[in-house]
């Protein structure tokens, strides 16, 4: 019986097999942020066991909310800091050099197929799009993560989902992950990984592989996973080249990562997305999907472009091509913060950070910020937000609020008109 | 090891999410004491708030609710603040993976129950107490109503998740082993 990339991952990793069907594995990449962190540190503090496991495989970050907005959150902040300082972890993002973790990681090259990745962040199964098993985990995984350099799973089951056709203008990961959501429900892949194939993952960009995987955790997945393949290649090449003579020998070294075609699934969904159209959440669970043009119309109060699902460039990007030339409808409030300091300034090279400003937008700095309603655009009560995020939840962005989970290019269709609007009213048609 | 059970209380909704049951707005807080006033404050049931606040609520030592309970964000605090207002069982008819890691991991115990036993329980008239006994894997509900009998339903516990409870949790057990 062949093996999925899952299980391949799950071999080469396994340190321990407690009971048939847990499994204790090794984890290549520890990930650190200032809100599920500090905790873990004081716990081990406390404990008497304040140590790394090796500061090389930790990475951390200060990002849900940077700048501190007041005593607390600068009270996380420094924790990181000292804690940093004093195990010498050396990749330590701070303020001017920080951004979302699953976006700023990956642009480090912090990760590479085959890896096993956790953090306390369920939206670690972002690094999925790379051909890793990524998972988010609770503080005490994450304190073992961190002493230990192990972590247990009850061994999942792989769900392949088939993306065939492809995607049509106006038409993105964003909007293939939502349908996949609907399709599975919130819990439906729960205990499971999925596994994205077919020509519309091929022809996908990095960016738009790590929307995909990002939302993973929203049917319930473990992990989101991406065979790594030559765009994987691509994206790495600057921190592997030494590793390797060139692209193609790193494509051909990624390919042991692949599944086999006689691997098995425990369910295998095959969802053609040519005829899909952008789609949008209404209500409180991010499977409360719809085609957009059923939503069509819904007055918003603010525009949140951002976070770890769509803060990149290429959202930045597709956000701009519509907003070129146009402002924020009266009375609505925008919001785009670019998701790391590289995005930041590709952004400002191209143009688009200027586009956003004659538009009305507000640009924050690289944060979690609203997405969660911690800081920097939080909703009051009763109002609407057209989002790039990954979570509608009620209270997510704000008590009393309203997400409506979209793309880019819906939300910056929402921007212009202040309701609710199918993207593609303003694509040239190519 | 704890003792485990007592008064319950019913959430009777599916998919109640991590947010729900610490918004993210005290994760900026660095003590689990913090959570203890803010349980379930986002908590929507049949549209309408939850109070939190109750005496019902104040006295619950168990949660019984449907399924995937725990979804959403990786947030440790929602156990926490279970941990805090001295709630050490969760009885579901499924939970999302990381919350059912999550309590196993400080020590408290996620039981899943089939479909039928939960709708059993929410069935139930009175007040719900709930006695657990490991060794057996069963738990006993009993009502304060003396025209409710009592309902005994037998559960699966992983052997591992058995190890953690018993070792007080992942750390005390990973420390010891790795």
């Amino acid at each position: 019986m062949g093996r999925t990339i899952a299980s391949k991952i799950f071999a080469a990793h396994l340190r321990d097999t407690p009971t048939p069907g847990n499994m204790i594995l090794d984890i290549d990449v520890v990930m650190c942020h200032e809100i599920t962190t500090p905790i873990a540190i004081m716990d081990l503090m406390e404990k008497g066991m304040d140590r790394v496991f090796d500061p090389t495989k930790i990475k951390a970050v200060i990002d849900h909310v940077t700048p501190a907005k007041d005593s607390k959150t600068a009270t996380q902040g420094k924790i990181m800091r000292d804690w940093a300082r004093r195990h010498q972890i050396r990749d330590f993002f701070d303020i001017g050099a920080n951004g979302v973790c699953h976006a700023l990681f990956p642009e480090k090259g912090f990760i590479r197929p085959g890896y096993t990745v956790i953090m306390g962040d369920s939206h670690t199964c972002t690094h999925g799009a790379f051909g890793a098993f990524a998972a988010g985990v609770g503080t005490t995984d994450l304190e073992v993560g961190i002493l230990k350099g192990v972590c247990s799973f009850r061994a999942p089951e792989t769900m392949r989902i088939i993306l065939t056709g492809t995607l049509t203008q106006g038409v993105t990961a964003k909007d293939v992950i939502l349908a996949v959501i609907k399709r599975l429900t919130v819990n439906g892949a729960t205990d499971k990984v999925i596994e994205f194939v077919g020509p519309v993952v091929d022809a996908m960009t990095m960016a738009a592989r790590m929307t995909l995987c990002n939302m993973a955790v929203e049917a319930g997945a473990t992990s989101g996973l991406c065979l790594p393949d030559r765009v994987t290649a691509e994206y790495l090449w600057p921190f592997i080249k030494d590793q390797y003579a060139t692209i193609e020998a790193a494509v051909q070294d990624f390919s042991k990562w692949h599944s086999d075609p006689d691997a098995n699934y425990v369910e295998t969904i095959e969802l053609d997305i040519s005829t899909l159209a952008p789609q949008v959440t209404f209500a409180f669970k991010p499977d409360q999907v719809k085609n957009i043009s059923e939503m069509e119309g819904t007055p918003v109060d603010q525009i949140y472009i951002g976070s770890c699902t769509n803060g990149r460039i290429e959202d930045l990007r597709d956000a701009a091509a519509i907003l070129r030339g146009r402002t924020l409808a009266v009375g609505v409030r925008g919001i785009v913060t670019p998701a790391t300091p590289a995005i930041y300034s590709q952004a400002l090279e191209e143009g688009i950070i200027k586009i956003f400003m004659d538009a009305g937008f507000c640009v924050l700095n690289p944060t979690c910020g609203a997405c969660l309603g911690m800081s920097s655009g939080v909703l009051a009560a009763g109002e609407v937000c057209a989002s790039t995020t990954n979570r509608n939840f009620n209270g997510r962005m704000g008590k009393g609020g309203m997400v409506h989970l979209m793309s880019p290019y819906s939300a910056a269709a929402a921007a212009v008109t202040g309701t609710i609007t199918d993207p593609r009213r303003f694509l040239k048609v190519s | 090891m704890k003792t485990f059970g007592g008064p319950a209380i019913l959430l009777d909704r599916s998919d109640i999410n991590t947010d729900e049951i610490i918004p993210a707005k005290y994760l900026t807080e660095i003590t689990k004491a913090a959570m203890k006033p803010h349980l379930l404050e986002d908590l929507l049931l049949d549209g309408k708030p939850f109070d939190a606040q109750s005496p019902a609520m104040q006295q619950a030592r168990v949660v019984i609710t449907r399924a995937n309970f725990g979804c959403g964000s990786s947030r440790e605090h929602a156990v926490w603040a279970f941990e805090v207002n001295d709630i050490n069982i969760v009885i579901a008819a499924s939970f999302a993976r990381i919350f059912r890691q999550n309590m196993f991991n400080c020590g408290i115990l996620a039981i899943e129950l089939p479909g039928t036993d939960i709708e059993q329980l929410f069935r139930m008239r009175g007040q719900l107490t709930i006695e657990v006994d490991l060794d057996k894997t069963e738990m006993t509900a009993r009502s304060n109503d003396p025209a409710q009998g009592p309902i005994t339903c037998s559960f699966e516990m992983n052997p591992f998740d058995r190890d953690l409870v018993a070792a007080g949790g992942w750390l005390a057990y990973a420390d010891k082993k790795f």
